[in-house]
């Protein structure tokens, strides 16, 4: 794996966020991994807006979002994301509790790159996560620049 | 993935496919899989499908893995064309090549493929990260093309 890559994680539930960052950790563990609180937090980080930590472009990223979200839901993100000329190229994966096949279709729609339907179950949350971890941690893992100019 | 879905893989190599197939079984994916090819095949076949009347392939979801060397057409092309179809555009693409430049990759990525990964050049290598990419699979829901 690309090892300038960050893992963004817009997740408002806490103990969802450790647990997802825990499983990830135990196997990428060569990762950035930020969290955003909200919809809202996460496009400012991306758009450069706001007072928080902004993207860099020499960075490589993929976007874990939650669905339901305050402020900007995850769905509204992934269209924004997609919506934009530079950011579209960023693989965006949907890990939520909503499983209604509508929203599914949706997010397939809009361009996510996959979507995960967090297991209720404890343990299979986690192997859930962890199977995602190594996929992500693949060698042969490549992820898009931002901007085209930096190579 | 449901049990009815269908792992596509876009593949040349016929050998490349059967060790595919075994490390894809191997992870415990049940789903169909099925090989195609080359680039016009796997064209054909999808905008075959999604002809076809709703009612027959109603629950009908796949996922592609493909190639980026396909003779006839390329996988870059056949990326390009599922990406621009309504219906097509939502099954999730992985490229999985030899072909490691920054070109082709953005360029995938560009036009919509949910992940590109470099065949790594050990066939022990190879068959482990199939097995990876068939248990991300097993988690990951997908949608009808309907």
């Amino acid at each position: 794996m690309d090892n300038k890559m960050v893992i963004l994680i817009a997740e408002d539930d806490a103990g969802h966020f450790q647990l997802i960052k825990k499983n990830l950790w135990l196997t990428c563990v060569n990762n950035d991994i930020l969290q955003f609180k909200d919809g809202q937090q996460i496009l400012d980080f991306l758009s450069r807006t706001g007072d928080g930590m902004h993207l860099d472009e020499t960075k490589r990223y993929i976007v874990l979002l939650d669905v339901r979200m305050p402020k900007v839901d995850g769905l509204d993100v992934l269209r924004r994301i997609k919506d934009d000329e530079k950011l579209r190229q960023i693989p965006v994966i949907m890990l939520t509790t909503t499983s209604e096949s509508s929203m599914i279709e949706q997010c397939y729609k809009l361009g996510c790159s996959y979507y995960m339907v967090k297991p209720v179950d404890y343990h299979h949350f986690m192997e859930a996560v962890q199977n995602l971890g190594k996929f992500l941690s693949l060698e042969g893992m490549r992820l898009p620049s931002i901007s085209s100019n930096v190579d | 993935m449901k049990k009815d879905g269908v792992v596509l893989i876009a593949e040349h190599d016929e050998e490349h496919f059967d060790m595919m197939k075994n490390s894809l079984l191997r992870a415990g994916v049940s789903n169909q899989i099925l090989r195609l090819a080359d680039g016009r095949q796997t064209l054909d076949y999808l905008f075959e499908i999604s002809s076809q009347p709703a009612s027959e392939h109603t629950s009908q979801q796949y996922v592609l893995l493909m190639d980026v060397n396909l003779p006839d057409v390329g996988g870059v092309e056949v990326l390009e064309k599922i990406k621009a179809d309504g219906q097509l555009s939502k099954i999730p693409v992985i490229v999985l090549t030899a072909v490691d430049d920054r070109h082709t990759i953005d360029r995938c990525y560009n036009l919509g493929c949910s992940t590109y990964i470099v065949k790594p050049a050990k066939n022990e290598d190879f068959a482990e990260s199939i097995q990876n990419i068939g248990a991300f699979l097993s988690v990951v829901e997908t949608t009808s093309i309907k």
